[in-house]
């Protein structure tokens, strides 16, 4: 790796320093009756609300469709996470400070990796809340989940549920591409380091 | 006196249309259209899901609450429960609430508000509370503009007829109180054509700018006129207050006549500030006085009433310089302060001329010693010597001043049934429109203060006849909406308005609704008889008295199924509402209620008490259509003879027995 490669591979760690303040990702749902729309963000290790109680009043009004409430507390994923960008983070520092080739390709494949199965997991979760229905709900249509979108907006009853990554989430795609702006420059430079070579 | 008025109107029917009509006989369609411009719509008009530009707060008069509307649309926004009970909410029948109507003479369930008066902060609008008084039981409300909720009543002793009230200062230091009807100070049994030798009028301060700290500062002594309306200085006139008086005949029986005989009446002038030192000085008496103070606690959710007993009262004669009268003609109404504090208008309801005071040569005649006489230690100062002039021939029965910021004074009319606009420093009328009908006070917002909003002022009239379809042999007053932003002034709107709205205080909306709760949040509700989850709902028995801890949330209550009560019981339901979402009250009513219902708003607890008369089975259920679910959130109540050993029991859902 060269010094320009090594120097984007720790830029891109240290970006990710900043998911842990900004939130990963945020649901958003807009009704008639909720022009202002309740709104929740996903952090690294925590769910919160776009109000202190718009948490409460999704949970309040999923009752009675028979969804589960949505309680961070009980989700294991955000126990985990903190620790996977932890070591995303530190492996690519190390990996930077070693300059070693095959750890830069390795940590982005390693990220591209995780990330993948971070949205796996997500349908998944989402997929669960969306058909694992009490079936004593008051309100029950038959065929009808209420899985939110993984990426995009869909329309839940009188509900617009929205879900799109929020400033974390980018800010962990930033980093994803500068990882492999370092690989993009680590080729360039190092073909070009040949060419000079060669003559001499 | 219908006769009189039909004679004026007529009259003014011919000097308006008259002119217009160019010698056409007056038309009554004429008349009432003929101020209407063809955009006076496009003016008033707020889309649907839009603002108005400013709240007005208006006083209900004989109904003791407050209504607040917005304008310019006219549309209503709420009615705030002030001095009346209101079964509507629960509003002085839950134990929360009920301390509130204490007073020296016990529970007072009703009231007659006047005039409503916005916090000043600098002699601007601050939009931190909105005081009202009572007229009747002489009292003084707060209320809170982050809830528009009434969080404070302080009782005013040695005082009836509370009138000229609460017209504060222009810091909110104080606002005042007094007496409409002079009365025995200290009360006692006298006859009353003793009144010359007995009646006394009081004028109080009453310190205003910390919530649950309303306190009398301090009476002054006054002779037993009728104090009618007050206006305290701004600026260069700080510390100054400003009261009508009439009566000054001290007449005590058919005082329509009694008391219009003299051709001058007072404007007494108090200086706040050499009370002040007078009280530092001692120079002033403690009497015993038994008068209430109450005050909401919003996170307790509960008010409490606490009984005062001494006040601390100046007499004018060990205070000199604290007040003197200004003579003014005749029966004088509304005393009004300009925006600059330099000009004072008194109204003179009988009176043929407008007298505007300047407040500097007040100042030089108080220096100069120009004084007509003494009254009860109060110097009288010589009408001239004050006197910045008189608006000759303004109109018939001028009652109530504001200003514009812009050197133009207007002035209600209430026998012409008109508002003129004049020019205060140059003292000429330059304008005059109808109303209709019997204009008695009108407001500017920010009227009153040292930036008034010169764009609409509002007559709120006593007589509303043939303007709306009629209803009976009662109707709603009507109040007019008139542009003032040009040269002349332009009716453009008129609504209808609920009580008797004595006055009203308007100011812009963004001064206060970003500031506005949504929901009192239940991690702060410190209620006694509060459950903030489902799982601690639960019921206790003390002996005949049984508590029951119950949530609401959308759409059932814990517990909705109670056994186990008895007739002989008292059922104490305390009710909290988990919701903490704008806009999602709940309501709880109970078949044969005695008391009202209550409406809980989110985080809220709120108490309904209830005597079970007779064995059976009771339905309660939620009063405020809250979800789609509303008509299932419903519960039973079995109540069991007296002596009965059916065990206590309640659930929501799955049956259990007491844990």
């Amino acid at each position: 790796m060269n010094i320009l490669s090594r120097g984007l591979l720790a830029l891109a760690s240290l970006l990710l320093i900043l998911t842990y303040f900004l939130p990963l990702w945020r649901i958003e749902l807009v009704a008639p009756q909720y022009p202002e729309g309740l709104r929740m963000f996903i952090w690294v290790n925590r769910i919160t609300g776009g109000t202190e109680f718009d948490l409460y009043n999704i949970n309040l009004l999923n009752h009675y469709i028979g969804m589960k409430p949505i309680e961070p507390e009980a989700i294991p994923e955000l126990k985990i996470l903190p620790f996977i960008i932890g070591f995303l983070i530190a492996f690519g520092l190390l990996s930077a400070i070693l300059g070693k080739r095959v750890l830069l390709y390795a940590w982005v494949i390693t990220f591209v990796l995780l990330g993948v199965a971070g949205l796996a997991d997500f349908y998944k979760w989402e997929y669960d809340y969306g058909h694992n229905l009490d079936p004593n709900a008051p309100i029950k249509i038959p065929g009808l989940a209420y899985q939110p979108p993984l990426i995009g907006t869909r329309q839940l009853l009188n509900m617009l549920a929205s879900s799109f990554p929020d400033v974390g989430g980018y800010i962990a795609v930033v980093s994803l591409f500068i990882g492999f702006l370092a690989i993009a420059m680590d080729l360039r430079f190092s073909e070009a380091g040949k060419a000079e070579v060669k003559p001499a | 006196m219908l006769g009189k008025k039909k004679v004026l109107l007529g009259g003014l029917s011919a000097l308006v249309v008259g002119s217009l009509l160019a010698g056409c006989p007056p038309k009554k369609e004429a008349l009432k259209t003929s101020a209407m411009g063809t955009d006076a719509a496009s003016k008033v008009y707020v889309p649907p899901g839009k603002h108005d530009e400013f709240y007005v707060f208006f006083s209900g008069g004989f109904n003791g609450q407050v209504t607040v509307y917005g304008i310019p649309s006219g549309r209503i926004l709420k009615v705030i429960k002030v001095f009346s009970v209101d079964p509507e909410t629960g509003y002085g029948f839950t134990p929360e609430t009920r301390p509130m109507f204490m007073t020296s003479h016990g529970f007072i369930p009703w009231d007659d508000t006047h005039h409503p008066w916005l916090s000043q902060t600098n002699g601007e609008h601050d939009g931190r509370w909105l005081f009202i008084n009572a007229n009747n039981t002489p009292r003084i409300a707060r209320i809170d503009l982050t809830t528009f909720e009434t969080t404070e009543i302080i009782e005013i002793p040695n005082s009836a007829g509370n009138h000229p009230s609460p017209h504060g200062t222009e810091n909110t230091e104080y606002v005042v109180a007094g007496t409409r009807f002079s009365v025995p100070v200290p009360q006692r049994d006298v006859p009353i054509d003793s009144y010359a030798q007995n009646f006394k009028g009081t004028i109080s301060f009453i310190k205003a700018n910390e919530p649950g700290k309303m306190d009398v500062a301090f009476q002054i002594l006054m002779p037993g006129f009728n104090y009618d309306l007050a206006r305290c200085g701004r600026g260069p006139s700080n510390g100054w207050c400003f009261f009508t008086s009439y009566n000054t005949e001290q007449a005590h029986t058919l005082l329509e006549v009694n008391a219009s005989k003299n051709d001058k009446d007072f404007i007494a002038a108090i200086n706040w500030k050499r009370a002040e030192e007078c009280v530092s000085q001692g120079k002033f008496q403690e009497m015993p006085a038994t008068y209430y103070h109450n005050y909401y606690d919003e996170k307790k959710n509960m008010a409490v009433s606490e009984v005062k007993k001494s006040v601390r009262v100046i007499n004018p004669k060990d205070c000199p310089g604290v007040a003197y009268f200004l003579p003014t003609p005749k029966s004088p109404h509304g005393v009004d302060v300009s925006d600059d504090g330099e000009y004072i208008v008194g109204g003179g309801k009988l009176a043929a001329v407008i007298p505007i005071f300047s407040f500097s040569k007040m100042l030089k005649a108080i220096e100069q010693k120009a004084l007509e006489k003494e009254i009860d230690g109060i110097p009288v100062l010589k009408y001239d010597a004050a006197l910045h002039c008189e608006l000759e021939k303004p109109c018939l029965g001028p009652l109530h001043t504001e200003f514009d910021g812009k050197g133009f004074g207007y002035t209600s009319c209430f026998v012409s049934s008109e508002v003129i606009k004049f020019d205060y420093k140059g003292c000429k009328v330059v304008d005059r429109a109808p109303t209709y009908y019997s204009v008695g006070h009108l407001l500017i917002p920010g009227g009153d203060t040292k930036k008034p909003y010169g764009k609409y002022l509002i007559a709120m009239n006593k007589i509303t006849k043939d303007r709306q379809l009629p209803t009976g042999p009662e109707l709603l007053q009507s109040a007019q909406l008139y542009d003032i932003s040009g040269e002349k002034m332009q009716i453009i709107h008129e609504f209808f308005t609920i009580g008797e709205p004595h006055y009203a205080q308007a100011i812009l909306a963004d001064k206060i609704k970003d500031k506005i709760k949504k929901i009192y949040p239940l991690a702060e509700n410190e209620h006694p008889y509060a459950v903030k989850a489902e799982k601690d709902a639960r019921i206790e028995r003390k002996g005949n008295e049984v508590h029951v801890y119950m949530t609401m949330i959308r759409s059932h209550f814990v517990p909705d199924n109670i056994e186990g009560i008895r007739v002989g019981d008292t059922v104490y339901f305390h009710v909290t509402n988990l919701e903490q979402d704008w806009d999602i009250p709940h309501g709880f009513a109970v078949k044969g209620s005695e008391e009202a219902e209550i409406l809980v708003m989110p985080g809220q607890t709120r108490t309904l008490v209830w005597k079970p008369k007779a064995p059976g089975v009771y339905p309660f259920y939620c009063t405020d259509f809250c979800s789609a679910l509303h008509q299932e959130m419903q519960g039973y109540v079995r109540v069991s003879p007296a002596g009965s050993n059916v065990p206590l029991r309640y659930y929501t859902g799955t049956p259990t027995t007491q844990k």
